[in-house]
């Protein structure tokens, strides 16, 4: 499909005055008012709003492993629907991408696929087992180009390894994705630690654990002088400890997900499992705290941590049921119910943190760009007009477990486009 | 009443007065040479005991016979996290078997409320993890109210209960809180602060670490099980020293009030949470509890069963 070109009529870029966006083959080559070039397909995107591709810095895949919750096709394809061009698929597969190898096999599955681009994370320690760092250096030189290594899913929680690895990524420029989640405080953890966990009787997975991972790390990352991100910042202590590092000029970085945006742990009451996730929903005061943070900067991105897992492992008791939530398709639809509607974040802001940022934190150079010529042609175009309840029956990803599920969202991703080709238009897979 | 009882919070206090009440009836059977009522006659309970509970599962099953329902003991071996049959596979084969009520206790908070999306029976809670254990609360209600020369229609207004001891694991303190509050009980936990739960400002009692303060403003002493174990996970320094601070003995059985009654659940650990001289004395209620247990089931078997659309 390369050589096509595109006109794109009277989409609003970042929300501002109607436009059309000219591309040509993997470029935007100009944007203004009646531009147009022979030969090019047109696209009647009036009452649209035109966002640089999203990028999102925090997505199981579970290939390989298992395929039976997601694959690369459908996972990557569920991003497209989402208006995603880029996602950073984590470490927790199995075997873990712990290793040049599979790192490179998952890179290069994204790239066959090709609903979006898929960089893979790399584990911080072998099988993540928390105990000797994986081989940094041949996952960063590999095709793959690893650049942020997580034990996502586990803390690196012994404080010297996790010294070691924000010092050994300095040599190539990389990032430490943290899972922040003391291990003792929080064995056994069902639920967040408050009033609701009190009445529900399931064991409570406190803030504090969150809190004092990051605030060491945040320490660790100064005194060393490297790259911290902190993966779904859930509290509101977490926003404030984050907020004074930064104020101290440390390189840290951080990430919210949409659950914690906008899903309280009242939820629970149910016992439905759909609400189970690591780190937990956690309560209304906190969920405000978040928003703020994210809309002053303080939180730099929206991510995903699109966590799929089959019918059976959610078909439970509370306790035996997989932590995780299903959140490509959703996510931009709850940034708008959260964040826009609410007057908290514009659309130029929105494309902020969920493009800019995340692809600068994942050190990705074709993602993330400005709506401008030049630029590679990778942008969504999203109709917030648009209002219908969330249906997991109809979504790409093949596991269901979406806690939006029955939920009126606002919006809908009309097409995305991946390097001038479309991936998505009028909302369905091309 | 609701088609299910899984929590005491889904009571209304005209429902627990109505429990309560057709209790105190069901009760007058047991004095009668013969045990049974016909109710339930073909009508199939089925206990599903995912731990073992011998006297909670006895007094169903007591409970269901004398109603003349088909009893059926479902025990499954292990914990509910070592993988066999999934809870839903063995709600599906209940169903198949067409159970009336399944009465379930499970290691699990919540694993009633999952049970009842998957069966069409009533679903009662027979004691899920830490979250509820309602006819504990009910029995208990029955028998504060016997006690204090209480009868049918009337609740618990004025009397002060003490709950004490781990009401962070305990489904019975859960369950006693909402359901003593709302017949009109003051309410009152003493624990040690590691073993109450975080946030617990909104439960409708009152909370305390000092039980010899307690203990003259109090009628009705109610002390929980405390499992040894928890020593080793720091909720106490040791046995001595819990039973020390939180123990029911004999100096403090002598600071409660003339007509002040001494409960526990069962079973009890003798020497530790209370000694043996208090359990055995004229201030305990724990055999009554248990015979109690036994008539609040049949009422809570007979109201949930239909026995009120058979009139």
């Amino acid at each position: 499909m390369t050589g096509t070109s595109w006109v794109i009529r009277g989409a609003r870029p970042l929300d501002a005055e109607p436009a059309d966006i000219t591309i040509t083959d993997e470029t935007i080559t100009a944007i203004g008012d009646g531009v147009g070039q022979k030969g090019a397909q047109e696209l009647d995107a009036a009452g649209l709003i035109a966002l640089p591709g999203l990028v999102d810095l925090h997505t199981h895949l579970r290939e390989p492993g298992r395929e039976d919750a997601e694959t690369i096709e459908t996972g990557t394809l569920a991003a497209a629907l989402g208006g995603f061009t880029a996602v950073h698929a984590m470490a927790n597969t199995d075997p873990v991408a712990d290793t040049a190898g599979v790192t490179e096999q998952i890179w290069r599955l994204g790239r066959a696929a090709g609903h979006c681009d898929v960089q893979p994370v790399g584990a911080v320690t072998v099988g993540l087992a928390g105990s000797r760092l994986a081989e940094f250096g041949a996952m960063a030189e590999s095709a793959a180009r690893v650049r942020v290594f997580s034990d996502d899913g586990r803390c690196v929680s012994d404080a010297v390894l996790m010294r070691r690895a924000l010092e050994y990524v300095k040599a190539f420029g990389g990032v430490i994705a943290q899972h922040a989640q003391e291990p003792r405080l929080t064995e056994g953890a069902q639920m967040n630690e408050g009033a609701a966990s009190g009445r529900l009787g399931l064991a409570g997975w406190p803030a504090v654990a969150e809190e004092a991972i990051i605030a060491r790390d945040c320490l660790l990352a100064a005194h060393v002088g490297s790259a911290l991100h902190i993966c779904h910042v859930s509290t509101a202590g977490s926003v404030e400890i984050i907020r004074w590092a930064k104020s101290k000029g440390w390189r840290v970085t951080a990430e919210v997900t949409p659950h914690h945006l906008l899903l309280t742990d009242d939820l629970v009451a149910s016992y439905d499992p759909v609400y189970k996730v690591n780190p937990p929903l956690r309560t209304a005061a906190d969920v405000a705290t978040l928003r703020e943070g994210l809309a002053d900067g303080t939180i730099d991105c929206v991510a995903t941590d699109h966590a799929p897992h089959p019918v059976e492992a959610k078909e439970t008791e509370w306790a035996v049921a997989a932590f995780g939530m299903t959140g490509l398709e959703t996510a931009l639809r709850v940034v708008q119910q959260a964040m826009v509607d609410t007057g908290l974040l514009g659309w130029a802001q929105v494309a902020d943190r969920m493009s800019a940022r995340p692809a600068a934190i994942g050190r990705l150079s074709g993602q993330g760009q400005p709506l401008a010529p030049g630029s590679p042609a990778n942008l969504v175009l999203y109709d917030p007009a648009a209002s219908s309840a969330v249906d997991p029956a109809t979504h790409a990803s093949r596991s269901r477990n979406s806690p939006f599920a029955g939920l009126t969202l606002p919006g809908q991703v009309v097409g995305t486009f991946l390097r001038g080709r479309a991936t998505v238009l009028d909302g369905k897979p091309t | 009443m609701n088609r299910h009882l899984i929590s005491a919070a889904d009571l209304s206090k005209q429902d627990t007065l109505l429990v309560l009440d057709t209790a105190e009836e069901l009760a007058q059977v047991a004095d009668r040479p013969i045990k049974k009522l016909p109710t339930l006659r073909g009508r199939t309970v089925v206990n599903l005991f995912f731990e073992d509970s011998t006297r909670t599962r006895i007094s169903f099953e007591a409970a269901a016979k004398r109603l003349s329902a088909d009893v059926i003991n479902f025990a499954v071996k292990g914990s509910s996290v070592a993988k066999g049959e999934s809870l839903k596979d063995t709600a599906l084969t209940l169903e198949a078997m067409g159970a009336d009520a399944v009465v379930v206790r499970h290691s699990a908070s919540g694993a009633p409320h999952r049970l009842a999306g998957w069966v069409r029976g009533s679903v009662i809670n027979a004691g899920d993890g830490a979250h509820e254990h309602p006819t504990q609360a009910l029995l208990d209600a029955f028998t504060i109210r016997r006690r204090f020369g209480r009868g049918s229609g009337e609740a618990l207004d004025g009397l002060r209960v003490t709950i004490v001891g781990d009401v962070l694991h305990s489904r019975v303190a859960r369950s006693n809180v909402w359901l003593l509050h709302q017949l009109g009980a003051d309410v009152a936990l003493v624990a040690p602060p590691t073993l109450l739960p975080i946030a617990i400002d909104d439960w409708p009692c009152s909370v305390s670490y000092d039980l010899d303060a307690a203990l003259p403003k109090s009628d009705v002493v109610m002390m929980l099980r405390i499992q040894q174990e928890r020593m080793n996970a720091a909720y106490f320094p040791s046995v001595r020293e819990y039973s020390r601070r939180y123990g029911l003995d004999n100096a403090r059985l002598r600071q409660l009030p003339d007509g002040a009654i001494v409960m526990h659940p069962g079973p009890m650990n003798r020497g530790v949470e209370i000694a043996a001289e208090v359990a055995d004395s004229a201030r305990s209620t724990i055999v009554e509890q248990v015979a109690n247990g036994v008539s609040v089931r049949m009422a809570v078997l007979y109201l949930l069963l239909g026995g009120l659309e058979a009139q």
